[in-house]
């Protein structure tokens, strides 16, 4: 398989935000970038050197960042309200949603160096409850790039958005998963791969291994269909409910705690819909130990392997 | 979105333009009128609702009203007007005082007002911008409107719009430190044409601010922030007016105004309970 060939090139994600932000300043000057004291963490140094009136730096201060944001907003522009994602989603979570979702200013919230991307930094730089909390609340979508291709693809449709957004913006280094020509909307998965044996459902950093794991499965006879969501919210409820329908069992994987996110909402759909087999990869409701996050991804399971074991489990115990 | 009242509208513009031709002490009987009007009506629905913040809702209306009335440009049958001026009120509990006031400018129509608080009514116990118009964010909890005002002040700058930005805090609300983050956004910024008015009412929900957490000095706090402060009387119309329609020079402006919360009924005055 020539996308599995291209895995060892990997890419981080934030020079194609950084570019694409840029491109659209140029092309429509209401875009305007706003950070915590993160030029740099945030990718918008280049930003900043091409537009410093349209860099707003309110210091360290997100509740602040976010509320301006919207108030940029109500006054007619397009803000990027870039922050680290746990500061970002966290510290401001009452602004994300009186502010920015509630309000349904168009703010585009960009979490960078999200999941466990901080890895040594520890559990207070860790992002993971985000997709828990953000989905808890309404009329945001909630969008999750898997490699530079992606990240690009989300800023420009959040540009254009005419309502509020959060963007995950991956650190941790990715190899290229989107095929060419793939379209990019609200609610619609991409099918990576076709198998009508299990289904590895996947989002951000987990998708290029359960490529992987699909691999490896169909070379033991397995036919693994890979889904990769781009919009845990909203979801795309036909692919996975096609996959619950056609496939013994889905696997779930994400960078994420899995108390509330692509698992539980792939679980909440099945359950209620069309009920079958469930392994749901994630983060426990766990602090991390120390380490990178290589170290960290492999202690929490979130590996081709584990995905690819959690598929066999499925093959073993579900009945057709 | 609730829709106007094209006749309250036209009542509205005319008074406008009758104010902005006085004096403030010539225009403040009809401000005076006017409050008297708003607070009736605010009465009667948080009567009616059995909800509502009365105390805080009459120390703020006559603040409200001399901004809408005296002051801001803003044009009820165009609520979204890209060029209006923005009030925000961060004390969004006295959600009441404010929609009595917009249903007297036209930006809907009065019988609105008897839907407060029930099932399915745009009047929410606090401001809903999708569905109300003339408010320009959601407010509820506390120290939310001051960022998002600081945000549409310099949305003005980087337009180099003319128009300004009126923020309305509750004192006791300024105990939430996302406010001070904003005064500093505020006056790093140098964002003249944002007014910050602080409800100085002395009281919250549970006793004197004093007694809870000490706000004074407050003006002294503004002011080492980097903001030009006034203080003015709240209930005094023309003190109100003359104070907003001169314009901030280079720093932010605060104007800390002395209100009574209750203000105009004896019996509620300056109570906590």
């Amino acid at each position: 398989m020539s996308r599995q060939t291209q895995a060892d090139v990997l890419h981080d994600c934030r020079e194609a935000f950084a570019d694409t932000l840029i491109a659209l300043a140029r092309e429509d000057e209401r875009i305007v970038a706003v950070c915590n004291d993160s030029v740099g963490s945030s990718n918008l140094t280049k930003f900043k050197a091409e537009f410093p009136d349209r860099l707003i730096n309110v210091g360290i201060a997100e509740q602040d960042l976010v509320g301006v944001a919207a108030g940029l907003a109500n006054g007619g522009l397009i803000p990027f309200a870039s922050a680290a994602a746990p500061f970002l989603t966290g510290r401001a979570l009452e602004q994300v949603k009186a502010d920015v979702a509630y309000s349904q200013a168009r703010v585009v919230l960009c979490g960078q160096s999200p999941g466990l991307a901080y890895g040594a930094l520890g559990p207070t730089h860790h992002s993971i409850e985000d997709l828990s909390w953000l989905r808890a609340v309404a009329d945001l979508p909630v969008v999750v790039p898997a490699d530079p291709t992606q990240t690009a693809q989300a800023v420009r449709w959040a540009a254009a958005n005419p309502g509020p957004s959060y963007l995950r913006v991956p650190r941790f280094p990715v190899p290229d998963v989107t095929p060419p020509g793939s379209p990019f909307q609200p609610g619609r998965a991409l099918r990576l791969t076709d198998g009508n044996d299990v289904t590895l459902i996947a989002t951000g950093t987990m998708v290029s291994r359960a490529l992987r794991a699909a691999d490896s499965l169909r070379k033991e006879g397995i036919g693994a269909r890979v889904i990769n969501v781009v919009f845990v919210e909203p979801l795309d409820t036909t692919a996975v409910l096609e996959a619950a329908a056609q496939t013994r069992g889905i696997v779930t994987a994400e960078e994420a705690t899995t108390t509330g996110g692509l698992g539980a909402a792939v679980a909440s759909l099945t359950a209620q819909h069309r009920p079958t087999h469930l392994r749901i990869l994630g983060v426990p409701r766990s602090f991390a130990p120390t380490g990178s996050a290589t170290f960290l991804l492999e202690h929490f399971g979130l590996t081709a392997g584990h995905i690819a074991a959690a598929a066999h489990d499925i093959m073993t115990h579900a009945t057709v | 979105m609730l829709p106007a009242d094209p006749a309250q509208a036209r009542r509205f513009h005319d008074v406008r333009a009758r104010l902005a031709g006085l004096s403030p002490a010539e225009a403040a009987p009809t401000l005076r009128e006017m409050a008297q009007r708003v607070r009736h009506d605010d009465l009667r629905m948080v009567y009616r609702a059995g909800l509502g913040h009365l105390g805080g809702d009459f120390s703020v209306t006559d603040i409200l009203v001399t901004l809408y009335a005296g002051v801001l440009n803003v044009d009820p049958m165009h609520p979204l007007s890209a060029e209006r001026d923005r009030l925000v009120l961060s004390k969004g509990h006295t959600a009441g005082a404010l929609y009595a006031t917009l249903a007297h400018c036209g930006f809907f129509a009065r019988r609105e007002l008897e839907t407060f608080a029930a099932p399915e009514s745009a009047l929410n116990g606090h401001p809903n911008r999708t569905k109300v118009p003339g408010v320009e964010t959601n407010t509820g909890p506390l120290g939310h409107g001051f960022p998002v005002a600081a945000g549409i002040a310099l949305s003005a700058r980087l337009q180099a719009s003319p128009r300004r930005t009126f923020v309305v805090l509750g004192d006791g609300e300024l105990q939430e430190g996302s406010n001070w983050e904003a005064a500093m956004t505020a006056a790093h910024y140098g964002l003249s044409s944002l007014f910050a008015i602080v409800d100085r009412n002395g009281l919250q929900q549970g006793a004197r601010t004093e007694e809870t957490s000490h706000l004074e000095p407050l003006a002294a706090k503004w002011t080492s922030f980097g903001w030009e402060v006034r203080e003015v009387d709240g209930h005094d119309h023309a003190q109100l007016l003359s104070t907003f329609r001169q314009p901030g020079t280079t720093r932010p402006v605060c104007v800390i105004a002395h209100t009574v919360k209750g203000k105009g009924v004896s019996f509620m005055e300056d109570r906590v309970e």
